[in-house]
């Protein structure tokens, strides 16, 4: 049996993973979790609110995604084979819309007319804004201003699908700001709203709940490498910032011993520099935000860190608990890519493969390539192309010295 | 032993209880709009008649609170106001008032990452009578709360309408000095209140706790101070009181006088209905 055996056993009844998660919020919000645990629960292995998933992934998101082999790059790389799980082809860009599509079901089946949804790059709010048209739910979204700034094509997205965009001004004005927002307008209407949370952090038992709707992602990739390897891949490869696509494709293969993992932060400016969101390969200290204990950064008073990355979503000072456990037992090695990395990855992969990733998925790809070339040809490296780069065409041209 | 009779919070509401007064618990954020004003605000308090102080630690992501008392944190911060700096404002404080009980409130980070046996024992030191953090319900509470009260510290729960009556059961046995019950479903500074309702569920809380039931959330001013004050055992203000220390932010010099006209007018009116 797996030495990992016991990491499938988890959260425990309180939400927790190890030392790790938990329900730390107001009491405000108590009675909004203990519903949405028992909707979860009550749900979670019924078939037919499974078929209603499996059938909407299929018939709405496109699924399942190719994995693709990234021939031209592996042959350039000169090392391992490069697989690439193509969750940029979903219906709406990303491998976000995986978590909303199921999350959104529960909003239906627990009779809440109004969603609401916290956004980083924007993604997850487009995906949430994309069901609640779908389902007719009413939406709103909200955003740090900067990340308004940072997404403006994302933004006018959520528009014309009909949500209302929230822009977020209160502190770091970016992610953690905009869940703080999301949290504040849940307890004021908890009675009619259902917040979706688009990673695996979070009060229990949204990390739980986010892994389970992910993971079919990681499903899909292992029954694909069976099929086009004709074995496991040697090492799987995802970017993480609260870390719902990294779970969603690792989480599968906890048990398959043999598969290495790296979770790769945003190591922004680089990670000796202070100015990242890597909480986990910085070591960053045990803290508490968002109702969950994990690694967080903060200062020496405890206040929480402003992060650094040239991505809007992974730009999180936390991480999702179960991530936090995983490092502690080594079931996963989490490494982060700088930002000149991920833009020499972002613009590598479009010219090799004419695949233009998302600047989160290319920390992934920035790893993959330097993994690759410690391995042989004969080793195979599937990695999570999280989401396409469409929406990060501004941020690169920038770079460029063009403004549109 | 007998802690509790030692205990600063159950003398106070012991005391009121015999006199049948309702108590008026200000509350306002450390360092706001700078570290140097917040004993003089404390002692203003005081003066204009609360019977408890809920002293709040800035913090960077107060996720429930309104954006008034998130920009008094914001203001806090600017000045470097930290856990640390809090614990002395306390002891600052004690040097004049050994008698009006301090409760800090606020989030568990700063605590977790000052380390919880550093931050007790700094806390009794400093002459803190309880905590009440907000974002640590009493199942994640664990060793805390026992580590709290080894050290005098009594551990302040919230209640809110839409807790359970299971939940209200624990949170009840495990809560400390008085209970924290949020009248409104939302964040700090919202808007209306409805003391009928209020009522109503104090009336079920007696019936499984003795501890003292104060309301916060949605008291501004003297009249909704009395409406509370008729089915609560106390009442705490928070946001009315921190917006006057904002509009008051440019000149601190002139935030004791303003404290202490709006405390003195919901003391007045909560005395006023005592009589009454």
């Amino acid at each position: 049996m797996s030495r990992f055996h016991d990491l499938t056993q988890l959260p425990d009844a309180r939400g927790h993973f190890g030392p790790y998660g938990g329900r730390f919020v107001s009491e405000t919000l108590s009675f909004a979790l203990e519903e949405l645990e028992n909707i979860y629960a009550s749900l979670k292995n019924d078939p037919e609110f499974q078929a209603e998933f499996d059938n909407d992934l299929k018939h709405y998101v496109g699924r399942p995604s190719p994995l693709y082999h990234a021939e031209r790059w592996s042959r350039e790389i000169g090392g391992a084979q490069i697989w690439l799980k193509r969750e940029d082809l979903n219906h709406t860009g990303a491998h976000k819309v995986n978590n909303t599509i199921g999350q959104a079901l529960l909003a239906k089946k627990a009779g809440k007319p109004r969603v609401i949804a916290e956004t980083g790059a924007g993604q997850h709010g487009v995906a949430t804004a994309t069901v609640a048209a779908r389902l007719g739910l009413k939406c709103e979204i909200y955003m740090g201003a900067e990340d308004v700034e940072r997404q403006k094509l994302n933004v006018y997205r959520m528009h014309l699908l009909g949500a209302k965009v929230v822009p977020v001004e209160s502190g770091s004005r970016t992610l953690k700001d905009a869940m703080n927002e999301a949290l504040r307008d849940w307890v004021t209407n908890v009675d009619d709203t259902f917040y979706i949370i688009g990673t695996v952090a979070g009060p229990h038992p949204y990390p739980m709940l986010v892994r389970d709707f992910s993971a079919v992602v990681g499903r899909e990739a292992r029954r694909q490498s069976l099929e086009q390897i004709g074995r496991l891949p040697d090492a799987l490869v995802a970017c993480v910032g609260g870390g719902s696509n990294a779970m969603g494709l690792f989480y599968p293969f906890v048990e398959d011993d043999d598969v290495a993992m790296y979770g790769v932060e945003a190591g922004g400016e680089g990670v000796a520099t202070g100015r990242h969101a890597a909480p986990l390969t910085a070591n960053a200290p045990r803290g508490v935000l968002h109702g969950n204990r994990t690694y967080l950064m903060s200062d020496e008073g405890g206040q929480v860190a402003d992060t650094q990355s040239i991505s809007a979503g992974l730009d999180y000072p936390g991480v999702g608990p179960e991530h936090a456990l995983w490092k502690d037992v080594g079931r996963v090695r989490y490494v982060a890519a700088d930002d000149n990395e991920v833009l020499a990855a972002f613009r590598e992969l479009t010219l090799v493969e004419g695949i233009m990733p998302a600047l989160e998925s290319s920390h992934a790809l920035a790893h993959a390539k330097k993994l690759a070339g410690e391995m042989s040809p004969e080793q195979h490296i599937v990695v999570n192309l999280s989401g396409r780069g469409d929406k990060d065409i501004h941020t690169v041209a920038k770079l460029d010295g063009i403004e549109f | 032993m007998n802690r509790i009779e030692h205990n600063r919070i159950d003398q106070r509401f012991a005391a009121l209880k015999a006199q049948g007064r309702t108590a008026l618990i200000p509350y306002i954020t450390a360092g706001d709009p700078a570290p140097a004003h917040t004993v003089d605000f404390m002692h203003a308090c005081v003066e204009a008649g609360a019977d408890v102080i809920e002293l709040g630690v800035p913090f960077s992501d107060p996720m429930a609170d309104g954006p008034v008392i998130q920009k008094a944190c914001e203001r806090a911060l600017v000045h470097g106001t930290r856990l640390q700096h809090v614990l002395e404002m306390v002891a600052e404080f004690r040097q004049r008032d050994s008698e009006t009980p301090v409760v800090l409130m606020g989030y568990l980070n700063p605590i977790e990452r000052m380390g919880y046996e550093v931050f007790t024992r700094q806390a009794q030191a400093s002459g803190v009578d309880g905590v009440l953090v907000v974002d640590m319900p009493p199942e994640e509470a664990g060793d805390n709360a026992a580590l709290f009260a080894e050290h005098g510290l009594q551990s302040i729960f919230l209640l809110a309408p839409t807790t359970s009556e299971a939940r209200a059961r624990a949170i009840c046995e495990h809560g400390e000095g008085y209970l924290y019950y949020v009248s409104l479903k939302g964040v700090t500074g919202a808007a209306t209140l409805d003391a009928d309702a209020v009522g109503e569920q104090l009336n079920k809380l007696r019936r499984i706790t003795e501890l003292p039931l104060c309301v916060g959330f949605g008291i501004r001013d003297g009249a909704t101070a009395a409406a509370i004050g008729r089915v609560a055992d106390g009442v705490i203000v928070g946001s009315a009181l921190v917006g006057r220390i904002a509009e008051h932010a440019d000149d601190p010099a002139s935030v004791p006088a303003a404290l202490k006209s709006i405390l003195g007018e919901m003391r007045e009116a909560l005395d006023r209905e005592a009589v009454g």
